[in-house]
């Protein structure tokens, strides 16, 4: 599994607090933290406290903060393709950057992927075109289907291609997870070598109670139906436990007594 | 006419180097040092992946005659038995070996009982005798290789001894020697690759570097496990090159002295007169185990006879070219 830390988003209180004051050591401790307890690229969201005029710069500032403190792919959650270029362009000076993300419109999709070309970059494709979030499996295929096809057409590598089906909250619609992997399942499928398939975990247990539950016993679910990449928490212990447990169930990797301990030492 | 794209496995791990022997630059007396490892790809797939550094054939030294070995493999080795010194030089000079696997066989309390003042003379003379790069492996009793193999260790200190075997019950003796001394280490498991990874997650918890570490998943000779060893190398190698950074040690194996244990390589011909020549037959057994050994991805082989050494070093090269 790709884990992509969560945790460097300005909705969480202290990354807000330590933009507002411009204090990169929260940020860094925050990164470090996450690497060690096994995140393989850190997501970088500056939130919504950030006034818009102001969020190109503190993304930069974000990206700079991380940087200084590792090379690992840094994810740049942001729907404005200005603020992308800017971001993936100092991520990628040392090291690799995501695009966190597009949508499925033809015209995002082609300005999208034309920069993860320019900068060898992952991309991750949401479920999400102008009819709105994809409610079913088929329409969330036939998203699929275009971004791969604009990925090619592009000449970005379905390798560097993170497919999301969508996570919506449970207590909102709680038919939204059987659909979820049923259009993982079918994102597999849609080329050779297959594209990567990723949730934003947390977004399911937003607003219920029995959060890490949800949390956990899902991303199993999504594992055994062909997730591959996931934004979530890695410094919730219990969920990177299932989730390394599943992948040795699985047998995905190979067991050892330590091998809890083994995945954490990577 | 179209040709067809070559399929390509695109691996995301890689092998470690592990560098056995110093030269006196680095600290050591070798005239230089054997690097293992580095693999990107399953052995022998150029086209995968260039691969680095050609596995390496050691001769099998002890430090006492042995007293079982059969008539065929003694003869190849001539008067040399007498001596470790004599023998590990004929080994570098006339057989051809790229380094000399010294078994402390004598130390055992059931085989002479040395003392770890012995084995440190041995380990010296040895070393002082020839230029190549040692593996030490102690006699495979607890106690006392955990009495004879650091004293080993500290006498062979900064020359980048390969120095073997931890086991999962047995480790953080020769671990500490080995940190203090910039030796490598050997870990053994009983054809179990998850007792394999264990013992190498367990090394690398006291501070031990990855990339001093050489895995011995023991060895089965043909007609006897072979396959199964195969293919537990295999799956290692496999898990190695997709990432598991906990199984990405080069591997060691014990090819001599599993293949001269079959029966098919030591009885004399008036008790198997149907199975051909025994002056071959022996030595064809272990060369069979060795080939199939280096293409599951083996980077060490051991060895007894000469003939043996120099048949494998001539595949190494085919396989190579």
């Amino acid at each position: 599994m790709f884990v992509i830390g969560e945790r460097i988003n300005g909705m969480f209180t202290d990354i807000s607090q330590a933009i507002a004051a411009k204090d990169k050591k929260p940020v860094q401790a925050m990164a470090e933290k996450q690497l060690s307890a096994g995140a393989d690229a850190l997501d970088l969201n500056v939130g919504t406290k950030v006034p818009k005029a102001e969020r190109a710069q503190v993304m930069q500032w974000l990206v700079e903060a991380t940087r200084e403190v590792t090379a690992k792919p840094l994810a740049i959650d942001t729907p404005s393709l200005e603020i992308m270029r800017l971001a993936v362009a100092a991520a990628s000076a040392k090291g690799s950057a995501i695009i966190n993300s597009t949508t499925g419109q033809q015209d995002k999709l082609e300005a999208f992927m034309k920069l993860a070309k320019e900068f060898n970059a992952g991309i991750i494709g949401l479920a999400i075109d102008e009819k709105g979030v994809a409610a079913t499996a088929e329409a969330k295929v036939e998203i699929g289907m275009r971004t791969i096809a604009a990925a090619m057409e592009a000449g970005v590598s379905t390798e560097n291609v993170y497919l999301d089906p969508i996570t919506l909250p449970i207590n909102c619609n709680q038919a939204a997870p059987g659909i979820m992997l049923e259009t993982i399942r079918q994102f597999k499928l849609l080329s050779d070598p297959a594209p990567h398939v990723v949730i934003g975990l947390s977004n399911l247990s937003q607003g219920a109670s029995e959060r890490g539950l949800i949390n956990q016993i899902f991303l199993v679910m999504a594992i055994v139906a062909g997730l591959d990449a996931s934004i979530h928490d890695p410094l919730d212990e219990e969920l990177t436990d299932a989730m390394i447990t599943a992948e040795l169930l699985l047998n995905k990797t190979i067991y050892s007594d330590s091998y809890l301990k083994a995945y954490r030492q990577k | 006419m179209t040709m067809l794209e070559e399929a390509k496995e695109k691996w995301t791990g890689a092998i470690n180097e592990v560098v056995i022997g110093a030269t006196k630059a680095e600290g050591g007396t070798r005239a230089a040092g054997v690097t293992i490892g580095g693999d990107k790809s399953l052995p022998f797939m150029h086209y995968e992946a260039p691969i680095k550094n050609r596995p390496i054939v050691a001769l099998e030294v002890w430090d006492r005659e042995p007293d079982d070995w059969p008539q065929p493999l003694m003869e190849a080795l001539g008067d040399a038995v007498k001596s470790p010194v004599a023998w590990a030089k004929k080994g570098i000079e006339e057989f051809g070996a790229d380094l000399i696997c010294l078994k402390l066989m004598s130390t055992h309390p059931d085989f002479g009982d040395a003392t770890a003042k012995d084995a440190v003379q041995t380990v010296k003379a040895v070393l002082a005798a020839t230029s190549a790069p040692l593996i030490i492996w102690g006699c495979e009793h607890d106690e006392k290789d955990n009495e004879v193999l650091p004293r080993c260790s500290e006498a062979a200190k900064g020359e980048k001894c390969l120095m073997g075997v931890v086991t999962e019950d047995n480790y953080k003796t020769l671990v500490a020697s080995c940190i203090a001394d910039g030796h490598s280490l050997i870990g053994l498991s009983p054809i179990d690759i998850n007792i394999a990874k264990q013992i190498n997650i367990l090394v690398m918890e006291m501070g031990f570097p990855a990339n001093r570490i050489v895995m011995y998943p023991t060895t089965g000779a043909l007609g006897y496990g072979l396959e199964y060893c195969y293919s537990i190398q295999e799956r290692g190698r496999v898990a190695a090159l997709s990432g598991d950074k906990m199984m990405a040690m080069p591997v060691i194996c014990m090819v001599g002295q599993e293949a001269w244990h079959a029966k098919e390589a030591r009885a004399p011909k008036e008790e198997a007169p149907d199975w051909g020549d025994e002056k071959t037959r022996g030595l064809f057994w272990e060369i069979a185990t060795a080939v199939a050994l280096l293409e599951a991805g083996s980077d060490i082989l051991v060895l007894r006879h000469p003939a043996a050494i120099k048949a494998t070093k001539d595949t190494i090269n085919k396989l190579m070219a």
